[in-house]
């Protein structure tokens, strides 16, 4: 891949938990990614709208507030619309194993629930777009 | 146009020597510091915690009031117990509501859902998805009568966890006290209307901070005249903890909030003492069992003296912090999740041997979703068994006088007044939000706490330590999507069916003296409140006279 990873970390709906998405942030950072954080309530066409501008390979996407089946559907369907269905979009957050089966089968392409290192998600990223880019 | 000027005692608080725990077993990386980061002696001594008995302690119920508010504190009467509560619609937490009283629960707290919490109407196009999620949404007057159905408000004690809105819900509130024929001098409870740590910590803010704090200032002139038995404010560290601050940040930031506010009513001329007596507070109970209840005992110590010697109040019920407790959310593993039961005992204990007035035990499986009932038993049973089975009640501050307590809470203390001056220098809790200082202290040392646990510094008890490989699933609560449909025509419903010319005069009258600093909000919210107008038309109308705020995101 050319260049840094480069990474939104966003924070939709009306959940203004943060701590979790920030630290991600500075995790993804640290590992040598670029990262753009959205800062919070961002509707999922705010979300979309920067993935596009910012060129980003992925997005992340935290949400603690059980909206999760809504906004992340639309944020998937939003992507693809815009034609950026090769973003990979991963999510973060207290879902329950029903709904991570779910949003994979929308083609989220990871869950990661409390107690996940970060070291997991760094991984994550850095293994899943490395091999996309040599495709 | 505020500044903390508390100047720290420098000579009463010899500062903790720093003795570093240099016997470590070789085969262990875990750290000997406090959860957050404290250096502790290995052994205390009387060296280590410098007090004077009279001067530092005292006797329960008597300044500085560190062992107690009351002299007989548990013996006398014990902490309320009292399990937040709330999803779906008003429906289901009345039934939830009235299941707790059932089971012995002695006071009532209200959960909200985000859009209410965020002063949006259920059918806002940015509530979707969000309606009765992780609380009952209420959108109307009407929503709250059903919430409060055959429970009558002039016996029990309310608790309501809202913020930006609080006025709103306020009014809500003594309106179906006054349906019920309760006078709104009659009613007692809570309600959290912290605005200051929402821009701090837990980030749900409506409006920009000066109009924010000048309702808050409304609600609790309102109050002090017309609710005497109302506590208007909630000073909240809870949630700065719960967002990844350390002990000493979540005492100093939620007590120069505290400050904030007692200075803010002082400018509206409001006498200390008529007011003072009615604030009280809601702090985390975290895991590190002698940080916390050297916390509590710190926070009381503090506050007792600021108000005493800065704030000029005579009325020693104005010197006294009466507080809250909440066992930490953020403790709680999705992992194992039965070992939470476990977390919650330990940490509910430290609340009640630091002297605590009510407190909430989390449910274990508060990691994964919203508790079933069967979970919050058993955290109301915690509380139970610590209250009547294992004797920690029988004598006040029992820890009192251990070293290595009172050497915590001392450091503690120290802590907090240096962040005091640091506030100070940057102009107030306000201007310091401005500049994002609580925030970005917050996240670091939460990113800090974050590198300890995966470097394998702290041990988390089936997270990075003691994994299962196979974990059964656990049976959790759903939230019936169909709820926040039901929801929708529920609020479409009592727009339908209400007097709109009366509507409409409501929200001219909140717009005009939302203009204007000289006049109360909260009659012509309470008017606007009987005449059936929706939270979120009263927030919009706010928003369109003081705009909203949004914060520069750090991370």
């Amino acid at each position: 891949m050319a260049g840094k990873i480069r990474v939104v970390v966003a924070k939709p709906g009306l959940d203004g938990h943060d701590r979790g998405a920030k630290i991600i942030a500075r995790a993804l950072r640290d590992a040598g990614m670029e990262v753009i954080y959205t800062g919070l309530h961002q509707t999922p066409e705010q979300i979309v709208e920067t993935v596009i501008q910012e060129d980003a390979d992925a997005v992340g996407i935290s949400i603690l507030s059980g909206a999760h089946m809504t906004l992340v559907p639309r944020i998937v369907e939003l992507l693809r619309a815009e034609g950026a269905e090769d973003v990979a979009v991963v999510v973060g957050g207290t879902i329950p194993t029903d709904d991570i089966a779910e949003l994979k089968k929308l083609g989220v392409a990871e869950v990661f629930t409390p107690g996940a290192p970060t070291s997991a998600i760094v991984d994550f990223l850095q293994a899943t777009l490395t091999r996309e880019s040599t495709v | 146009m505020f500044g903390l000027r508390i100047a720290s005692p420098a000579v009463r608080f010899r500062q903790t020597p720093a003795v570093a725990a240099t016997e470590k077993p070789q085969s262990s990386a875990e750290l000997f510091t406090t959860i957050s980061g404290i250096e502790v002696a290995p052994v205390a001594t009387p060296e280590t915690a410098a007090i004077d008995y009279e001067r530092d302690l005292g006797s329960p119920g008597r300044f500085p009031f560190t062992r107690g508010v009351y002299p007989s504190m548990y013996r006398g009467r014990l902490w309320t117990m009292r399990q937040f509560a709330g999803f779906g619609t008003a429906e289901e937490t009345n039934e939830r509501f009235h299941y707790l009283l059932e089971h012995g629960q002695t006071g009532l707290s209200t959960a909200f859902d985000m859009p209410t919490l965020m002063g949006y109407d259920s059918d806002h196009p940015r509530s979707l998805g969000e309606v009765g999620r992780e609380g009952v949404a209420i959108d109307s007057l009407a929503d709250m009568e059903t919430l409060f159905a055959g429970i009558p408000l002039g016996e029990v004690s309310t608790s309501m966890t809202i913020n930006s809105p609080a006025a709103i819900l306020l009014a809500y509130y003594a309106c179906v006290g006054e349906e019920q024929g309760v006078p709104r001098s009659e009613l007692r409870g809570t309600i959290q209307t912290d605005i200051l740590k929402e821009y701090i910590a837990q980030k749900e803010y409506i409006f920009p901070p000066e109009p924010s704090m000048r309702l808050v200032t409304d609600m609790v002139e309102f109050c002090t005249a017309e609710m005497p038995l109302w506590h208007p404010i909630s000073i909240s560290g809870y949630h700065i903890r719960e967002a990844g601050s350390t002990a000493a940040q979540e005492l100093a930031f939620t007590l120069a909030d505290g400050f904030t506010y007692v200075e803010w009513a002082l400018e509206r001329g409001l006498d200390v003492d008529d007011f003072a007596p009615r604030l009280s507070f809601f702090f985390n109970a975290h895991l590190d069992f002698f940080e916390e209840i050297a916390k509590y005992r710190a926070a009381r110590r503090i506050w007792a003296t600021v108000m005493r010697d800065r704030y000029g109040a005579k009325n020693p019920r104005s010197w006294l912090m009466r507080f809250h407790t909440q066992t930490a959310g953020v403790s709680l593993t999705a992992q194992q999740p039965e070992v939470n039961i476990v977390r919650t005992a330990i940490e509910a204990l430290a609340a009640v041997l630091g002297g605590t007035q009510s407190l909430h035990t989390n449910s274990f499986d508060e990691a994964l979703a919203l508790p079933t009932e069967d979970a919050v038993r058993i955290a109301l049973r915690t509380q139970q068994v610590i209250a009547h089975e294992t004797g920690v009640v029988n004598s006040v501050d029992p820890l009192g006088g251990s070293y290595h307590l009172e050497a915590l809470t001392n450091e503690l203390e120290r802590q907090a007044y240096d962040y005091f001056d640091q506030i100070e220098r940057l102009g107030g809790v306000v201007a310091a939000i401005k500049e994002n200082f609580f925030q970005k202290e917050i996240a670091d040392a939460s990113f800090r706490y974050q590198g300890e646990v995966e470097a394998g510094e702290r041990v988390v008890v089936g997270v990075n330590r003691y994994n299962l490989e196979d974990e059964p699933e656990l049976e959790i609560l759903k939230i019936d999507p169909a709820l926040e449909q039901k929801q929708i025509d529920r609020v479409q419903g009592v727009r339908a069916r209400r007097d709109s010319a009366a509507v409409e005069a409501a929200l001219a009258r909140l717009k005009e003296d939302a203009a204007r600093d000289d006049r109360n909000l909260m009659h012509p919210i309470v008017d606007a409140a009987r005449a059936y107008v929706t939270m979120g038309e009263m927030c919009d109308a706010f928003r369109e006279v003081w705009g909203t705020w949004r914060e520069t995101p750090v991370f």
